[in-house]
């Protein structure tokens, strides 16, 4: 175990830190804007906002991906792709659906 | 560890851990084939007992009738009921116990690691996770025709809210598709693990054999469309038995009855997480049987394949579209024309690396030296019987011309096409050119001819009618063959000619399954290279030892270096062993 | 027999990973499709619903807050217990693995408590789709929880004999371990608003 290694493993701690308390931090306010009551489509933008700020978080800080291969990406960018489509065909097709008058 | 303490410690398991329980590629490989080949002919058996519903609605079924009791068959003469279960589990049993199961589970797990030079898959334990888990799926759902109301019986495509009203053999259907999702999963995790980091030296992606591509698009495939139905499945699941009603709209009336049910619910959703999987899934069913097809031409015509780029950049083409063509399945569920269009240009779309494929296969017969061996003959079958399948498509990815043919023998007509003379027949091309990798012996050639050409032609009686017979307007999933419809008269007389076709070509199978298990013990016995192929596989031993390859590999050339001038012979092997020294 | 498998533990150099890493992460996108079928689900459910409840009114946010909180420091101490290992420090890493399989036991009995109220309130899943929803996706996610808990437990317990052996493979195994613990706790973190939050 070089001393390299023990330094580059503490700068990583360090930055698990800050995403710690930064987790926390808006944790804690998501649930304080939620108390707010705000008009359906600005809550659900913003609560959602937060939580797409701590899943990255998450992801590149404690899942290592912001220092992962171009392999991993690859992989994951192409599921990315097919989760939205999973996500938004289906509404889409019930939002353009044909109504009977 | 060298292979010879290998192969040793190999040769200390008990006979458990070496044929049942086995970690070892090809033997998963080979039990996958042996149970897929069984569902196939148990799924066929289901069919021909369907044809005689059809042919003769109504009539009892002489000998073999009184076998099935009084809740199936009272008196010989098919029930509605059992006829809809005989439907839903052959097309659920062909597509994920039968053609999959044999085309990934069977050919992908025995020929990838051999022709990438690897000594098994990444993970081997996975690997055998992955096997049981689809014998128990396999398990679950042969029982259900045993379970009070029998099997599924809502069509393989299990629409709500019928197949939630269903008796108990629905759930052993969702629990089953569980079990065999699962295996896919693991499965696909292990393919593309494999084929990314246990590739020899000197095997770059682009000197990959595109049968090896052909499975690494199909695993992600599997990998990322499976999941929905999973989750589907346990949303049907909840359905039925937790009382939910993700899929049971509100307002719903049984029988005269409302359904006790909290409504709210899309039957809608299911189709779209269904089909989010069903339409990749049709790919997973051609995808390895065009990989197969490829190296059976590029053997057999003693040249490189025509078009190696385009065939790879087709295939990952074509599973990237795949993900996004789904609602071309659900064009008369109301659609809205801004979604309709978007479906129709991507169906429209995947079509084409479909065209590129077949044209570069078709291309690579030209100026060949072609050699009609077996493995040949079904794989030039191939060729034109995929072509109509994927051209009777177009009129269906085209909303306007789908209202008339959806769900009509039409669409059984044209996906059969791709399945049966398409993926079948490409299937069975791979059980005779590999065989001999896997036995040391060679299947008997007057067997296979006995074979092939009976099949061949019943195929075409089978499935050709079907397209007369929907273009009419037979609709599909009726028990008494559309009798009841006028309209249908005028085609009503070919469901004799297709039964009695079907029939036939049960027959033919026979030819296959004996030349099969014969030529296991006395077929004729070849060394490892019987058919002069450049692919690594050939440079194992026939059959190859745990390990594979006795010494290591390294890869000096593209996957077919066929008839190349100035070479010694007409085939240069695509690697070599390196010397042990080297490779220490 | 892993010796015979190459890249189990070392990194292939052109790809420059080894095969459990690609394995686990093939085996997340998977999961992020399962979670992306539910989600889907909720969208289309609800935009087909006439009316549909604000999350605070029916679920309770303090507990689901609180899980929030207990999933992220679990996020914390998986990470910092391969970090430990990273840095040679075992009796480090068994602390810090101690807490995370801790806290995911937390959590389990928080969403027990949960449960537990809704069932005496008489709100089960087939009395809306919301509850439908709120019980099956959260329960799926407990059901990972649960598993990864386990895995935890075993590489605290007796799978920590191999860092004797093979200390490299075993700190692999801990940060695959940790791979599948990050992504529940992102699930969470998209689950606790759209469940409780949304109005």
């Amino acid at each position: 175990m070089t001393d390299e290694h023990t330094a580059h493993v503490d700068t990583q701690v360090r930055a698990y830190m800050v995403v710690f308390v930064s987790l926390l931090a808006l944790t804690v306010i998501t649930v304080a804007i939620a108390k707010l009551h705000l008009p359906v489509a600005l809550g659900i933008s913003v609560a959602l906002g937060i939580a797409a700020v701590k899943g990255s978080l998450v992801a590149l800080y404690f899942m290592h991906l912001i220092s992962e291969r171009k392999l991993i990406f690859l992989v994951l960018i192409f599921t990315v792709i097919f989760f939205f489509g999973c996500l938004l065909l289906p509404s889409f097709n019930q939002l353009d659906a044909v109504r009977v008058p | 560890m060298s292979d010879a303490h290998a192969a040793h410690e190999h040769a200390k398991l008990g006979f458990w851990r070496h044929y049942v329980f086995s970690t070892d590629h090809k033997v998963i490989g080979i039990q996958y084939a042996i149970s897929a080949l069984v569902f196939l002919l148990f799924g066929f058996t289901l069919m021909m007992l369907m044809r005689w519903q059809l042919a003769f609605p109504g009539k009892a079924l002489p000998i073999l009738g009184g076998l099935f009791g009084d809740n199936r068959m009272p008196g010989g003469v098919m029930l509605p009921e059992f006829y809809d279960q005989l439907g839903a589990m052959h097309g659920t049993i062909m597509v994920f116990l039968g053609v999959v199961p044999l085309g990934v589970g069977g050919f992908g797990n025995y020929v990838v690691p051999l022709q990438i030079g690897a000594p098994d898959m990444a993970f081997p334990r996975l690997n055998m996770m992955s096997y049981w888990s689809f014998f128990i799926g396999g398990v679950v759902m042969l029982s259900s025709f045993f379970v009070p109301g029998g099997a599924a019986q809502a069509g393989w495509t299990s629409y709500p809210p019928l197949a939630i009203l269903n008796p108990t053999g629905q759930t052993f259907w969702l629990i089953g598709m569980i079990f065999l999702i699962t295996s896919s999963l693991l499965g696909s995790i292990n393919f593309i693990t494999t084929i990314i980091q246990l590739r020899a030296p000197g095997l770059s992606f682009f000197r990959l054999p595109f049968f090896v591509w052909a499975q690494f698009v199909t695993s992600f495939l599997l990998l990322l469309a499976f999941p929905p139905l999973e989750a589907a499945g346990v949303m049907q699941l909840m359905d039925r038995v937790a009382g939910t009603s993700f899929f049971l709209p509100s307002g719903l009336v049984v029988s005269g009855q409302a359904l006790h049910a909290s409504g709210g619910g899309s039957p809608l959703l299911w189709q779209h997480l269904f089909w989010f999987l069903a339409h990749p899934e049709v790919y997973v069913l051609i995808l390895p049987a065009m990989g197969i097809v490829a190296e059976i031409i590029a053997n057999n015509t003693r040249k490189p394949l025509w078009g190696y780029k385009p065939l790879v950049y087709s295939v990952l083409f074509l599973g990237f579209m795949s993900f996004i063509v789904w609602a071309h399945h659900m064009f008369l569920t109301g659609m809205g024309t801004v979604m309709s269009s978007f479906f129709q240009t991507t169906t429209m779309i995947i079509s084409i690396p479909s065209v590129v494929i077949l044209t570069c296969l078709i291309l690579s017969l030209w100026g060949g030296s072609i050699h009609y061996r077996v493995p040949m003959l079904f794989a030039l079958a191939f060729l034109p019987m995929f072509a109509i399948g994927g051209l009777t498509g177009l009129p269906l990815g085209l909303s306007t011309t789908d209202i008339p043919l959806h769900d009509t023998y039409y669409v059984i007509g044209h996906f059969h096409y791709i399945v049966a003379p398409g993926s079948l027949l490409a299937l069975f091309a791979g059980i005779y050119y590999w065989f001999p990798k896997a036995t040391g012996k060679m299947m008997n050639k007057a067997l296979g001819h006995l074979h092939f050409w009976p099949t061949f032609v019943c195929m075409n009686l089978i499935f050709f009618p079907m397209m007369l017979q929907g273009l009419a307007g037979m609709q599909r999933r009726l028990f008494d063959g559309g009798a009841t419809y006028n309209f249908t008269a005028g085609v009503q007389h070919w469901n004799e000619v297709i039964s009695i076709s079907a029939w036939v070509m049960g027959v033919a199978q026979i030819f296959f399954i004996v030349n099969f298990f014969w030529s296991m013990k006395r077929g004729k016995k070849v060394d490892r290279n019987p058919w002069h192929a450049t692919t690594l596989e050939w440079l194992a031993p026939s059959p190859p030892p745990h390990g594979n390859f006795e010494n290591a590999l390294r890869v000096t050339r593209g996957p077919y270096d066929y008839s190349s001038p100035g070479a010694a012979e007409d085939f240069s092997p695509q690697g070599e062993a390196v010397p042990a020294e080297a490779g220490a | 027999m892993s010796e015979a498998i190459p890249y189990t533990v070392e990194a292939r150099p052109d790809t420059g990973v080894n095969n459990v890493k690609i394995g686990i992460w093939l085996f997340l996108a998977s999961e992020v499709m399962l979670f992306g079928a539910l989600f889907a689900s909720y969208i289309l459910l609800r935009l087909g619903a006439d009316s549909w409840p604000a999350g605070w009114n029916e679920l309770n946010v303090n507990l689901g807050g609180a899980n929030t909180l207990i999933l992220i420091a679990s996020s914390m101490s998986i990470v910092m217990s391969w970090a430990s290992l990273e840095k040679n420090q075992p009796r480090r890493y068994r602390i810090y693995m101690t807490i995370t399989v801790l806290l995911g036991i937390f959590f389990l009995i928080n969403k027990g408590f949960e449960y537990h109220e809704h069932i005496v309130e008489h709100q089960l899943p087939s009395t809306s789709t919301f509850f439908a929803l709120y019980y099956t996706l959260t329960g799926l996610h407990a059901l990972h929880v649960a598993c990864g808990t386990l895995v935890n437990l075993y590489l605290l317990l007796p799978g920590f004999k191999m860092w004797k052996r093979s200390p490299e493979q075993f700190t692999n195994r801990v940060e695959t371990a940790g791979l599948f613990w990050h992504f529940v706790d992102i699930v969470w973190i998209f689950l606790f608003p759209v469940l409780y939050l949304l109005p």
